[in-house]
């Protein structure tokens, strides 16, 4: 084991969970949600020249996973910090 | 010098640099054969997968597909760069930890049985033999318009190049020669697409170009909007709104689903993250290759725009009642020659004319648009050359990581896990190029002799790997409860429900093939994401009345849930 105590380890994951979950929920937002679900409440708003619904679905929801998962990235390696089970 | 002239140079010039990478980084070992020795940066693992992932159907197809079939094209666009997300949180970091080599070597050692790992193995050679079968057809299309030899004698050279680089170089040259591959093919991707959208909208970021305003050829604006002239085209001429399309919203909602879970599924791209050095480079390899994937997949939708519109306006001219065939652009000549473009003058008035319904007298094949954008924006001959040699770099980069991955799954988790253990390291990698070159034979076979239904068999194999695979591996990481036959009889009735809902709607009663037949809607293309749910509950559900998970596994997830003591990947 390499975490200090069995509630360290238990806390390191359910800060992970909660990361990843929070995460999770903008990604099913931005591509279910926007881009299928309210795609006809969205599309009539215009934005760009786009209508917004369609511009998720074809353009908005791809920028948005590649800016989370570096988010991801950022705060998953702050979190192994933290904790002290980052790699040498 | 002619574009002929031009395409062998810049092919012959692109052909030479693969080789010579794979060449210059020979595996000497099965490790390097299987994983690179773990040493790929993440930056440089991120363009491989990205080369990897775009295959010549994205390459070739894509644009063309959302072209004719505009919002409903969003599936394969969400679907297939939103499965990275899933990767990168939810299954790159953890399976880097466990540290071994492959799909099947993580899921028989956290369900501790050989069924589960042969269940995983079958799975895993059965969706890259789907994935490969479409691969070879699209590099003798390639060669075969722009070489103008036959499609066999594409299909075979081919086959040649890629078993010279996969067969030798392993795991490690493939990656290099991927990385040198994803620069050919973006450039060629992105060269037309940025021509048309300077010439159309005067933008030279096509996916700004996308949603700007029309100008005319002096370049002054026309005050009319690219998306609402093409709504506008395709009210007129009777087809689905561009922006709203046709599909059903439940079957976009499982479409776009069963492709996320399906790409988080796939054994060739999980296989991309056992090759970086650390856990940390697992996580920011999925990103780099997404950020790389997004560059083609957020340009794709502004081409097919660009080309739906041009085609509709050269086709039927600015009355839109169609032009004069003898005046009608090269581009339809030539394009007529092949027999991917058919023209019946159905009102005998010697003019083309494009439109839905029955006064439609122009065929176009969806698969030429992106080759023939070049043409139709009359662009120089060199992007001409160009748009071959990144079709190719495509179609061989998939190719070549699809067998690898059919090799390791043969030789390793067949041959070395199952029938004979005690196999020497020498006589496994043997095993391995063998099972190779097997792949790239039927490969071969498969795309002299295409199915005719190559579309339909990727569709199963990402309803496979999504109702199969993935559910099995975060089950894995995330529960210390679900069991061995938990997993098993997860694995199995999901995968037995979508494959036998898509064979019953594709091959067995296609005739029933359509809305009101099928389970809430949901086309066999969907199916997966059900599957996956089946999946889920019956794996739940069987874990609580069977024997507990045994300590020594339980163990084993705490420790692939944290990145200290990762340590290079390793075979035992």
């Amino acid at each position: 084991m390499s975490f200090e105590s069995n509630e360290k380890a238990e806390g390191y994951w359910r800060e992970n969970l909660r990361l990843v979950l929070g995460l999770l929920v903008i990604w099913a937002a931005v591509s279910f949600g926007c881009g299928i679900l309210l795609v006809d409440v969205l599309n009539e708003i215009h934005f760009m020249g786009f209508k917004l619904g369609f511009w998720f679905a074809q353009q908005g929801s791809m920028y948005v996973f590649v800016a989370l998962i570096f988010v991801y990235v950022a705060k998953a390696n702050a979190l192994d910090k933290k904790y002290g089970v980052h790699e040498d | 010098m002619d574009v002929q002239t031009l395409t062998y140079l810049i092919v012959g010039f692109t052909f030479a640099l693969y080789i010579g990478i794979a060449i210059w980084s020979r595996a000497g070992s099965t490790k390097e054969f299987y994983v690179a020795g773990g040493g790929v940066p993440p930056v440089m693992n991120g363009m491989a997968t990205a080369a990897d992932w775009m295959s010549a159907a994205s390459f070739i197809s894509l644009a063309g597909i959302v072209s004719f079939v505009g919002y409903d094209g969003s599936v394969y666009l969400m679907g297939w760069t939103g499965g990275y997300v899933l990767l990168a949180l939810c299954m790159a970091p953890y399976l880097r930890k466990f540290g071994k080599f492959t799909v099947p070597d993580f899921i028989g050692d956290r369900y501790y049985s050989q069924a589960a790992r042969t269940v995983a193995v079958v799975c895993a050679i059965f969706i890259c033999f789907t994935y490969i079968a479409g691969q070879m057809r699209g590099v003798g299309v390639v060669f075969s318009r722009f070489l103008e030899v036959e499609v066999d004698t594409g299909v075979y050279i081919g086959m040649a190049v890629v078993f010279f680089y996969a067969v030798l170089g392993g795991m490690k040259g493939i990656t290099y020669t991927q990385v040198a591959q994803y620069c050919v093919l973006i450039f060629a991707f992105m060269v037309p697409a940025i021509f048309i959208s300077v010439m159309m909208t005067g933008h030279i970021i096509p996916q700004i170009g996308f949603g700007a305003e029309l100008v005319d050829a002096a370049g002054n604006g026309t005050g009319e909007y690219l998306l609402d002239k093409l709504d506008g085209l395709s009210n007129e001429l009777g087809f689905a709104q561009y922006t709203e399309g046709s599909k059903s919203m439940i079957d976009v909602f499982f479409i776009t689903g069963a492709l996320m879970f399906g790409t988080a599924g796939l054994p060739h791209v999980i296989v991309r993250f056992f090759t970086v050095p650390k856990v940390k480079d697992a996580r920011v390899s999925a990103g780099w290759a997404l950020v790389f994937i997004a560059i083609m997949y957020t340009t794709v939708p502004a081409l097919s725009a660009f080309s739906r519109v041009n085609m509709i306006e050269t086709i039927n001219g600015p009355e839109s009642t169609g032009v004069a065939y003898e005046t009608a652009p090269d581009w339809i000549k030539n394009w007529e020659k092949t027999g991917l473009i058919t023209w019946d003058d159905k009102n005998d008035d010697g003019k083309i004319f494009y439109t839905a319904g029955a006064e439609n007298e122009m065929k176009i094949d969806r698969d030429i648009m992106v080759l023939a954008t070049p043409e139709i924006a009359d662009l120089p001959a060199w992007v001409i050359a160009l748009v071959a040699a990144g079709g190719l770099a495509a179609a061989l980069s998939t190719s070549a990581g699809l067998l690898l991955v059919i090799s390791t799954s043969v030789s390793h988790d067949l041959l070395k896990k199952n029938l004979m253990p005690n196999i020497s390291d020498k006589k496994e990698l043997m095993y391995a190029r063998l099972a190779s070159a097997a792949g790239i034979v039927m490969a071969g076979y498969f795309g002299i002799n295409p199915p005719g239904f190559v579309a339909a068999v990727v569709a199963i194999a990402f309803g496979l790997a999504a109702s199969s695979l993935f559910p099995a591996i975060i089950m894995g990481i995330f529960s210390k409860t679900v069991n061995k036959e938990g997993a098993i009889a997860g694995m199995v009735t999901g995968l037995l429900f979508s494959a036998s809902y898509i064979v019953y709607f594709k091959f067995v009663n296609p005739s029933a093939n359509s809305a009101e037949n099928w389970l809430f809607g949901i086309s066999p293309e969907g199916i997966g994401l059900f599957g996956m749910m089946v999946n889920f509950c019956v794996a739940f559900a069987v874990s609580r009345v069977t024997k507990a998970v045994p300590q020594d596994v339980v163990d084993m997830v705490e420790s692939i849930r944290f990145p200290k003591g990762s340590g290079e990947a390793h075979d035992h």
